[in-house]
């Protein structure tokens, strides 16, 4: 699905924030991206999601060498990614429903054509009776849950989640992993970056990826 | 990978929360959503800021375009005038009879081709039209004062001057024919001079508009950079986004113009109404012989329709624009 060849990271002329990566994401797979503070987490998510470049190595997503895609092929990867951010980033000015109905949307699709899979969704994460309610309006956890139904509502192939449960309390956390899960156990490839060895501790049969001094470490 | 056939799975139903518990659900599947709002969200101050902007520069830009045909119709009708006249004068010389002069000159001048009509100046109208330079009151009976005659002359066809010319100085020695040429080639070149100052102040006005409207929308843009990455993110190609963008931009172009334009368009027609009420009083005569009637005709409204659909076009297309580079930048 995605692999990465002796990829390196430079943000300006200091050294490199991420060094000779070597490693893979096979499809339908879960896995724990972690590390300390500052480790590289957040950066090494957007290579994944192809919103930045390497400074060097070699990207390969779906098959493709990430470095000769165009912009229409790269948009064509970006719909089988699924992002949950650690900001949530929905749309203020949109309800939830669009909010979550967004990647359809942009699509082209015709309304009609998702409003019932965007409902259903709606209801299996607990915010139906909110949908026309403004993120403004909601909690840190209901917004949580859109920006998770956002991610998952093109059935994407693989799920990345930045964070996703440090916004929300513990039982919460709980909840939202075994949503991840489930994800996960219907077909979906997913990687959590945190730094919660709790949650982590909650789901033993995921894969570690751990960031340190710029190096990644795998623990299958 | 496996695809799911719906969200409905039983596991998750446990995503009840320590939030206050969802109330049943009362709407079904069927339940239509209101109107989906535009990706792009313009009714922001920014986006109101824009309005405001652009209904003010298409307004004085408007003004300048409709003051500019104004002056060039002025300019021109003064042109016509002055071309379509000329004079005769009749000098006082010693040993000729002025009226029997006068009479010959209105004899040969009403024979020539392309004379419409003469006006033949009495002694007392002769004396009057020096009073603005000599005052009132004063006896000019001793004076000797030339005779005026006055020749409408058709401009497309004027009459032949070298004849004309040949035959006065053969009939009546003492009268001179004034085609006005040297006073029509002054006036040329003053009116040119006031209808390409006019012209320059709108180019001028048009760059400033064009320079605060690119600015303005930069900055209705720069508001929307987040909601463009999130587009961006969530798969939406650039074209697609760029067109969300284009299309609510063009609305607001479009409220501002047709604000300003509109403005502009009711200060000409209310312009006319004013000036129609200082008609034939000493301002609105000189004010009518600087800038014609006040009152701008189809065309220059045209003009101003024009004007303002190109702003509202130039505003849509310049934050396609502005989108696609900061999609470039984002790649």
């Amino acid at each position: 699905m995605l692999r990465f060849d002796n990829v390196g990271l430079r943000y300006g002329p200091d050294e490199e924030t991420l060094r000779d990566l070597n490693f893979s994401i096979a499809p339908k797979t879960f896995q724990f991206l972690t590390g300390p503070s500052g480790a590289g987490k957040t950066s090494l998510l957007k290579l994944l999601m192809l919103s930045m470049k390497p400074s060097r190595g070699k990207i390969e997503a779906f098959g493709e060498d990430s470095s000769k895609l165009g912009k229409d092929a790269i948009t064509r990867i970006r719909r089988r990614i699924g992002v949950v951010f650690q900001d949530f980033r929905l749309l203020d000015h949109l309800t939830l429903y669009e909010n979550v109905a967004l990647p359809l949307r942009v699509t082209g699709k015709d309304e009609a054509s998702y409003r019932a899979e965007v409902f259903e969704l709606l209801r299996w994460v607990g915010l139906f009776e909110r949908k026309y309610a403004l993120p403004a309006v909601l909690s840190g956890g209901e917004k949580q849950r859109a920006a998770i139904a956002r991610a998952v509502i093109g059935r994407p192939e693989l799920l990345l989640a930045d964070e996703p449960t440090g916004n929300v309390d513990p039982p919460l956390a709980r909840r939202l992993l075994r949503l991840f899960v489930e994800l996960h156990k219907s077909g979906a490839a997913v990687v959590i970056a945190t730094h919660d060895l709790d949650l982590m501790d909650q789901y033993d049969a995921a894969r570690r990826l751990v960031l340190a001094d710029g190096r990644l470490h795998v623990y299958d | 990978m496996t695809r799911r056939d719906g969200w409905s799975s039983p596991t998750v139903g446990c995503m009840s929360t320590t939030e206050p518990a969802p109330a049943p659900t009362k709407a079904g599947p069927d339940e239509t959503p209101p109107p989906a709002k535009p990706l792009a969200p313009t009714d922001s101050i920014a986006g109101r800021s824009l309005v405001i902007v652009i209904a003010i520069m298409t307004f004085l830009a408007a003004l300048a375009a409709g003051a500019a045909l104004l002056v060039a119709d002025a300019s021109a009708e003064w042109r016509k005038d002055a071309a379509g006249e000329m004079s005769v004068q009749v000098k006082v010389m010693d040993g000729r009879d002025v009226e029997a002069d006068v009479a010959r000159v209105t004899k040969i001048v009403a024979a020539a081709p392309g004379v419409h009509d003469i006006r033949v100046y009495t002694k007392a109208e002769s004396e009057a039209l020096l009073a603005p330079w000599l005052g009132q009151g004063l006896d000019l009976a001793e004076l000797p004062t030339p005779r005026m005659i006055v020749l409408r002359v058709d401009p497309r066809h004027p009459p032949n001057l070298v004849e004309l010319r040949q035959d006065l100085a053969s009939g009546a020695p003492s009268a001179v024919l004034d085609d006005h040429r040297l006073w029509l080639e002054r006036l040329s070149q003053m009116a040119g001079a006031v209808v390409a100052l006019a012209g320059m102040i709108f180019i001028l006005i048009l760059a400033a508009m064009t320079a605060t409207v690119a600015s303005a929308t930069r900055a209705a843009v720069a508001t929307n950079r987040e909601i463009i990455e999130v587009l961006h993110l969530v798969g939406a190609a650039d074209e697609f986004i760029s067109r969300e963008y284009r299309k609510r931009f063009w609305v607001l172009g479009l409220r501002g113009a047709s604000i300003g334009g509109g403005g502009a368009a009711a200060f000409f027609v209310a312009a006319r109404f004013v000036a129609r009420s200082f008609v034939a009083t000493p301002g609105g005569d000189q004010i009518e012989a600087l800038f014609g009637t006040v009152s701008l005709d189809a065309r220059g409204f045209a003009v101003i329709f024009l004007l303002s659909a190109a702003v509202a076009f130039a505003t849509g297309v310049l934050s396609r624009h502005i989108v696609l580079r900061r999609l470039r930048e984002i790649h």
